[in-house]
C-alpha cells in the first residue's frame, strides 16, 4: 500500500467520506464509547497528568540518545542470537526481508499487525517477488481488509472500523463462510481459518510496540494473541520496527504499556502483553532464527528538527479517537495509512509535502489531540509548524486565498488600516449582503447578511451567514469614545459636587 | 482598578453589543476601563495559517497597544484570543525588544468571565434572564487557556436562567479561524453536528465566551433556518441587573 493510499485531492476524499454514512456513524459511536473507556481506565492510574509527564520523559530520553540506544539494542539482539538490519529506506527493508524469505525458502508467511510494514508496502511487494508465496495477515481487522482485496485501513488501531458486519460476512463468504452476520460466528470462523494457516506457516513477520535497549527484547501488545502465535510457531521470525520504537529499559516499557493500552482501547492491559527475544535454549516454541529490521524511511528528517516530538508517538490512536475532523472524514479522508492528527503531522514528514501538503490544514486546531496524547506531543502546534513551512519557507500557497491572508497580515499590523476596515466594513460588505428572514436572533441583523463572496469570504458563506458589520457610527469603538466623553472626569466640577 | 479592554478584531468589526456589555459589566464592578485605539488583533488568523513572518508586526503592535495604558489588568471577551496573548512570551522569547513586554502583557491578560470570577471574586453578577439556555465551551478557552469553570459558575447564578447541559460539549464546533473558510466542507459537517446537539437540548439561547464560535454556530443556524438566540456571556451577565443581587465568593477559586 505504501504510506499514500490515494492521490485524490483532500476535497474529493472529504466528499466521498460524507457519502459513507455507515463509516461516519461507526466512527462517531466508537469515539464516544472510547471516550468513556479511556477516561475511566486512565482515572484508575491516579494522577494521569503525572503519568503523561513520565511518558513524555521516557520517550524524549529515548530520542535524545537514539543512536546510543539503537546500538545497545542491536548489540543485545545479536548477543541473544538474532540478526539486526538497519534499513535507511523502504527498499532496503524490503530487500533484506526478501533475502530472508529466499534463504529460508519460506512458502507460507503469517503476519501480525504492523503499521510500518504497511508503510513500506511489504505484503504486496513480497507477493509480487515470490511466485506461489502465501501470506496472511492474522490480525482480525487486517485479515478482513486483506480478503477485501487489500482495502485501505481507516484507523491505526481499528483498521476495519469502516466495515459493518454484513460487509464482513460477504468478504468471509468468499472464503467459504456460510453463517449469519453475528460477530461471534464471524470471529469463530476467522479463528479456525487462521489457526489452520498458522500451523503450516514457516515464516512469521511481526511489528514491534517497544524495543527494549538494555536486553534486546521485543514488546508486543495485542488482544487477539495472533502476534504470539506468529512468534511461537514459524521457525523464522522477522520483526519490523520504526527506528523510534526504542525504550531504554523494561521498566520504561512497563510504564508505556500501561499508558498505551488505556489510551488505545481503554483497557488496563490488553489480553496479551509479550516480551520475546527468539527461542530460549531448552524450550520448543519461539523462532530459531530471529531477525530485526530497523526502518528509518525518512524518520530521521524529524530527528533534530522542530518535529522531533512526533517520534515520541506510541501509536495508540487516541488522537484519532478525539479528533472532530477525523470523526467526519474518517481514515480514508486523509489519504494516508497514518490518519488523524498524528497522520496529518507524520505523513508530510515521511511522504513529503508534495503528496501531503493539504493534511496540516485539515484541522480546526481545537487541541483535543494535544490534550489526549499520553506522551504529550503538541500535535496542534506541529500542524501550525507544517503550515509555517508550507507558506513562509516553501511558498507553496498561491492564488486568491493566499493574497487575502497576506492582506490580513498587513491589515492586522497597521492600526490606521484596521481603523479604516472598521469604518468601512459595513459599506464594503454591503454589496455582498442580502436581506432575509432572521433566525439567529441578536446576531443576524434585519438589514441583511453576507451569503456569498470571493475566496475565503465565499468559503465562509458557503456554509453560514455572516452578519453585515455595523455601520461605523454603531461600532464598539464609536460607542466607547462617546461613553468615555459622557463619563464624569476626575477634576470635573459636576463630578465633585 | 484600571482595566484595558482588549476588544478583539471580531468584536470591533462585527459585535459592538459584546464590547458594550462587557464594558458595562466591568464598570459595574468598579473597573475604570480604557480602550487603546491602536490595538487590532492577537494575530491568530495569519499565525495559525502559517504566515509567521507576516504576523510579527501584528504581535508587536498588539503588545504596544495593550501596554500603552498603565493598567492593572487587560480583559478580553474571547477565550481564544486571550489564550493567544498568553502564548506571546513563547513566540517573542528571542526578540530582545519584546520578550519582556510579552511576558508583562501575558501576565495581566484575562478572559472576561475568568476575570470576574477569579480576579474580582464575583459570585452573582446580579443578572436576570428568563429562558432555557445551553453553553458552548470553546476549545481554546478550555484546552489552551485552561479555563473551564468560570462561565458555568457565573451562569449558575443568573436569575431565571435554566442551563441545559450540551451533549458532546468537548467537540469543536468547526470554527477554527481560517479553517472554517478554507475547509468549508469539513467545517460544515462539524458545525452541523454541533447545531444538532444544541437543537436536542431544546434551548432557546446559545451562550459562549468566544465570539468566533458564536459567529460560526449562529451563522449556520441562520442558514438552516433554525431559531436560536445568540448571546455572549457578557450580554447575559448584563441583562436586567439588580445590584442588590450581586454577591461575592467567600473563598476565591484556586
Amino acid at each position: 500500500m505504501g504510506i499514500q493510499t490515494s492521490d485524490k485531492p483532500l476535497l474529493e476524499r472529504v466528499k466521498e467520506s460524507e457519502q459513507d454514512k455507515f463509516m461516519q456513524a461507526s466512527v462517531a459511536k466508537s469515539q464516544d464509547a472510547q471516550h468513556i473507556k479511556r477516561e475511566d481506565s486512565r482515572a484508575l492510574l491516579g494522577n494521569w497528568e503525572q503519568w503523561r509527564e513520565l511518558g513524555e520523559q521516557i520517550r524524549q530520553r529515548a530520542l535524545k540518545y537514539l543512536p546510543d540506544y539503537l546500538e545497545q539494542f542491536s548489540d543485545n539482539v545479536e548477543k541473544n542470537g538474532g540478526d539486526v538490519f538497519f534499513a535507511a529506506t523502504e527498499e532496503e527493508a524490503v530487500d533484506y526481508i526478501q533475502k530472508v524469505v529466499k534463504e529460508t525458502g519460506a512458502k507460507r508467511i503469517v503476519k501480525s499487525k504492523s503499521m510500518v510494514t504497511t508503510e513500506i508496502d511489504l505484503d504486496k511487494r513480497l507477493l509480487a517477488m515470490n511466485q506461489g508465496l502465501q501470506l496472511m495477515e492474522t490480525d482480525l481487522a487486517e485479515f478482513i481488509l486483506q480478503e477485501d482485496d487489500w482495502a485501505e485501513p481507516t484507523h491505526i488501531v481499528f483498521p476495519a472500523l469502516s466495515k459493518n458486519r454484513d460487509q464482513v460476512r460477504e468478504i468471509f463468504m468468499k472464503l467459504g463462510y456460510e453463517g449469519d452476520n453475528d460477530p461471534m460466528h464471524l470471529a469463530r470462523f476467522a479463528r479456525k481459518y487462521l489457526r489452520e494457516y498458522f500451523l503450516k506457516s514457516d515464516l512469521g513477520i511481526t511489528g514491534c510496540n517497544f524495543a527494549v535497549a538494555d536486553n534486546g527484547m521485543i514488546n508486543l501488545v495485542t488482544n487477539e494473541g495472533n502476534a504470539d502465535l506468529t512468534m511461537a510457531i514459524p521457525k523464522t521470525q522477522i520483526v519490523v520496527m520504526g527506528m523510534e520504537r526504542i525504550v531504554p529499559t523494561m521498566n520504561d516499557a512497563e510504564i508505556l504499556d500501561n499508558m498505551l493500552c488505556r489510551s488505545a482501547v481503554g483497557q488496563k492491559l490488553t489480553s496479551y502483553v509479550t516480551f520475546e527475544k527468539g527461542q530460549v535454549a531448552g524450550e520448543t516454541d519461539g523462532p530459531e532464527h530471529f531477525h530485526v529490521v530497523i526502518v528509518d524511511n525518512n524518520r530521521s528528517r524529524a530527528l533534530g528538527s522542530e518535529f522531533q516530538s512526533i517520534l515520541q508517538c506510541i501509536r495508540c490512536g487516541a488522537c484519532m479517537n478525539v479528533c472532530p475532523v477525523y470523526r467526519h472524514i474518517g481514515g480514508h479522508g486523509y489519504g494516508s495509512i497514518y490518519p488523524g492528527p498524528l497522520g496529518a503531522v507524520l505523513s508530510p514528514i515521511l511522504g513529503g509535502y508534495q503528496a501531503f501538503q493539504e493534511l496540516p490544514y485539515a484541522s480546526s486546531l481545537c487541541g483535543a489531540c494535544t490534550e489526549v496524547c499520553p506522551v504529550k506531543i503538541p500535535l496542534h502546534k506541529l500542524l501550525i509548524e507544517h503550515r509555517r513551512i508550507i507558506t513562509d519557507q516553501r511558498h507553496m500557497q498561491h492564488g486568491l486565498n493566499n493574497l487575502m491572508m497576506e492582506a490580513i497580515g498587513i491589515g492586522t499590523g497597521f492600526p490606521w488600516l484596521f481603523r479604516t476596515a472598521v469604518r468601512f466594513g459595513h459599506l464594503g460588505l454591503k454589496p455582498l449582503a442580502s436581506k432575509g428572514e432572521v433566525h439567529a436572533e441578536n446576531f443576524i441583523k434585519p438589514e441583511g447578511s453576507v451569503k456569498g463572496g470571493p475566496g475565503l469570504v465565499g468559503g465562509w458563506a458557503d456554509v453560514r451567514d455572516l452578519p453585515l458589520p455595523p455601520k461605523n457610527k454603531d461600532s464598539f469603538r464609536q460607542w466607547f469614545a462617546k461613553h468615555k466623553e459622557n463619563q464624569p472626569k476626575p477634576g470635573d466640577q459636576k463630578a465633585n459636587q | 482598578m484600571k482595566v484595558v479592554i482588549f476588544s478583539t478584531c471580531v468584536v470591533d468589526l462585527e459585535f459592538p453589543n459584546v464590547g458594550i456589555a462587557m464594558t458595562e459589566v466591568l464598570e459595574r464592578f468598579g473597573c475604570d476601563c480604557y480602550l487603546p485605539k491602536d490595538q487590532i488583533c492577537c494575530g491568530q488568523p495569519t499565525f495559525n495559517s502559517g504566515y509567521a513572518k507576516g504576523t510579527q508586526r501584528a504581535f508587536r503592535n498588539q503588545i504596544d497597544a495593550l501596554l500603552s495604558v498603565d493598567a492593572d489588568y487587560i480583559v478580553g471577551p474571547a477565550g481564544s484570543c486571550v489564550a493567544m496573548i498568553r502564548e506571546f512570551p513563547e513566540f517573542m522569547k528571542d526578540d530582545p525588544q519584546y520578550a519582556d513586554k510579552a511576558r508583562e502583557v501575558a501576565a495581566k491578560t484575562f478572559e472576561f468571565s475568568q476575570f470576574l470570577w477569579r480576579v474580582l471574586g464575583v459570585e452573582n453578577a446580579g443578572a436576570e434572564l428568563d429562558g432555557r439556555a445551553t453553553y458552548h465551551r470553546s476549545c481554546h478557552m478550555t484546552r489552551l487557556l485552561g479555563e473551564s469553570e468560570s462561565p458555568y459558575a457565573l451562569l449558575a447564578h443568573v436569575k431565571g436562567l435554566e442551563m441545559i447541559p450540551l451533549e458532546n460539549a468537548h467537540d469543536c464546533c468547526g470554527f477554527g479561524g481560517t479553517f472554517s473558510a478554507k475547509e468549508p466542507e469539513i467545517s460544515r459537517q462539524m458545525v452541523d453536528a454541533k447545531v444538532g446537539h444544541i437543537v436536542d437540548t431544546g434551548a432557546e439561547i446559545l451562550i459562549s465566551c468566544d465570539p468566533g464560535c458564536l459567529m460560526n454556530i449562529g451563522g449556520r443556524f441562520n442558514r438552516l433556518g433554525k431559531p436560536i438566540k445568540i448571546m455572549h456571556i457578557a450580554e447575559v451577565l448584563n441583562s436586567n441587573v439588580d445590584e442588590s443581587r450581586i454577591s461575592y465568593l467567600k473563598q476565591m477559586p484556586v
